[in-house]
């Protein structure tokens, strides 16, 4: 073959493995939407389930991932960003600093079921928070943790050093150099990785199966100990473990079509949010 | 030219982990004087600079030998606040490196860490700043443009008047020059000059003219050592050593 010929070949590899991966998509996300449409209503999203989940809405599956969201990004969010300044600007740069950042890595890819059994025996047990929004929202900020660092330590690595050198040379102080030129710099990289973990952690099933999700709650969660419905699980007994699968297996779709249209928006945001501080810095040069 | 000494340097030595970039420099820099840095590159000038305000440490594994006194205190010792030696000793970076704000954050990004807030005082203070540093007709128009949409030239210039706003006393400049068009550097020469009467100027410069234009002494690096250090007039006219003779004619380095 020449090298033309070669070349042709490859991408053309190259090309249909793109196709693939794209058709396995749209078929997915077209499945869902053909069939979940129909199913979505103002009073779909407004109402609770009723009739043993046969009828009925979402509303405190909605509701409960909201909230179990909100809870490990006020755990997950600050604890992530301090910890990778600490890692980034302050760590001295040794072994066992190499070593930390490597477990952390290492953490994001640990099965998320591992995290929730995890979690079952720290927060549900060990602190006695019993299967609680808390627990299961504590479970997810851990899955969600080593992401946000890592993204965060990332941006913060691509903040020239001239801008901290610049502020100390002027006598600011180290903390001073970092809150008011490293960081503001530094934000667009840290809330997209925070809002791709978060995007990440509201779709999970297994880490909140055993600390805090319910299979059906009439009412809603009315403190942070108490127990939550939410989208993932909804979605998961509608299409595995309800007694008439077939009688809910529009409201499946319908719940499947919610949950992926929460966290493609999650997504979403991140990337427009991205492009546009892209955008901005490139005008501000 | 008797004048007071500002800047002392005894035995000085510093090290990069087991490489040692200064040896043994004893330097007497006085107030309100303009000493230039000449040398080839790699001989240490910047590392020299960096030792003044202590901004070597924030390189990890470095060590200093030795004393350096700044108002005859040594700014090793154990008491020293290195936040405050680095308001009194500011720099100016060989690679202009304004912060991706506007040109008047820029400016008043020092008084505002140092805890200016009024906004009057600010304002004239940033005024003040840019028109000694030679900038202040060239933005006046703009002060809320962005920085980094100036001139390389500009920026070098901000990058001062962000200095002068801290209202140091000693100003060291890493080859402020080296990346401007002739009208910049001009202008950052003009100011030096200028700003000579009220702060100690030290100054790493790669052009032999720009030291004999600007500089009341010269000091002249090699491989780490001060070969020679004196007048400036008299070292471009009579040096005292052969190897700086070479150097300043342009038969080496
Ligand atoms: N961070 C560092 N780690 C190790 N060695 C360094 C470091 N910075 C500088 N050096 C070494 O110290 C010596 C002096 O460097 P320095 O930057 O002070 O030279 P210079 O005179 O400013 O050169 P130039 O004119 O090119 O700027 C050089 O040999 C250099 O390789
Ligand atoms: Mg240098």
């Amino acid at each position: 073959m020449s090298g033309r010929q070669k070349q042709f070949v490859g991408f053309s590899v190259l090309r249909l493995s793109a196709l693939v991966v794209l058709l396995i998509l749209v078929v997915i996300l077209g499945d869902i939407v053909v069939k979940g449409a129909g199913v979505i209503s103002w009073d779909f999203l407004t109402q609770a389930p009723t009739n043993g989940m046969t009828e009925g809405g979402i509303f405190p599956a909605v509701v409960g991932t909201f909230l179990v969201t909100l809870i490990t990004a006020v755990i997950a969010v600050p604890l992530g960003i301090f910890a990778a300044i600490y890692l980034n600007e302050y760590a001295p740069k040794t072994k066992v600093t190499r070593l930390i950042r490597l477990s952390i890595r290492n953490l994001a890819g640990v099965p998320s079921v591992v995290f929730g059994l995890f979690g079952v025996a720290l927060f549900v047990r060990l602190f006695g928070f019993g299967t609680s929004l808390i627990a299961a929202g504590a479970t997810l900020g851990l899955l969600t943790l080593p992401v946000i660092i890592t993204a965060s330590e990332e941006a913060l690595k691509t903040v020239p050093n001239s801008y901290r050198e610049g502020a100390l040379a002027l006598g600011a102080t180290k903390w001073q150099a970092i809150r008011t030129n490293v960081l503001p710099s530094a934000l667009p990289g840290i809330l997209t990785g925070v809002i791709l973990g978060l995007a990440r952690a509201a779709g999970e099933t297994a880490p909140i199966l055993f600390t805090g999700v319910a299979f059906y709650l009439p009412f809603l969660p009315d403190s942070i100990f108490s127990q939550f419905m939410a989208l993932p699980y909804h979605l998961y007994i509608l299409a595995t473990q309800h007694h008439a699968i077939e009688q809910v297996r529009p409201l499946a779709y319908g719940t499947a079509l919610v949950l992926i249209t929460l966290v493609f928006s999650m997504n979403l945001f991140a990337i427009i949010l991205r492009s546009y501080f892209r955008r901005k810095a490139v005008n501000s040069r | 030219m008797t004048q007071m000494a500002k800047i002392v340097t005894r035995n000085l030595n510093m090290y990069y982990s087991d490489f040692q970039a200064l040896k043994n420099i004893n330097l007497t820099i006085g107030e309100k004087e303009v000493t230039a840095l000449i040398g080839p590159s790699g001989c240490g000038k910047s590392t020299f600079l960096r030792v003044l305000n202590r901004m070597n440490e924030l390189i990890g594994d470095t060590r200093v030998e030795g004393k350096v006194y700044i108002d005859n205190q040594d700014i090793y010792g154990p008491k020293v606040d290195v936040v405050e030696l680095r308001k009194r000793v500011g720099m100016v970076f060989q690679k202009p490196n304004p912060f991706p704000k506007s040109i008047y954050d820029n400016v008043a990004y020092g008084p505002r860490i140092h805890g200016l807030k009024d906004k009057q005082k600010l304002d004239e203070l940033v005024e003040k700043s840019l028109k000694q540093a030679a900038l202040w007709d060239e933005v006046k128009d703009r002060l809320n443009a962005p920085a980094l949409g100036l001139s390389g030239g500009q920026q070098q210039r901000l990058c001062i008047a962000r200095l002068l706003a801290v209202e140091p006393e000693v100003l060291l400049m890493d080859e402020p020059t080296s990346a401007l068009d002739p009208i910049s550097t001009m202008k950052i020469e003009e100011l030096v000059k200028s700003l000579k009467e009220r702060y100690t100027i030290v100054i790493v410069t790669h052009n032999m003219q720009q030291a004999a234009r600007i500089s009341d002494k010269t000091a002249f690096f090699l491989n780490g050592e001060v070969v020679e250090f004196n007048e400036t007039e008299k070292m471009f006219t009579n040096p005292a050593d052969q190897r700086t003779e070479d150097y300043i004619t342009g038969r080496f380095g």
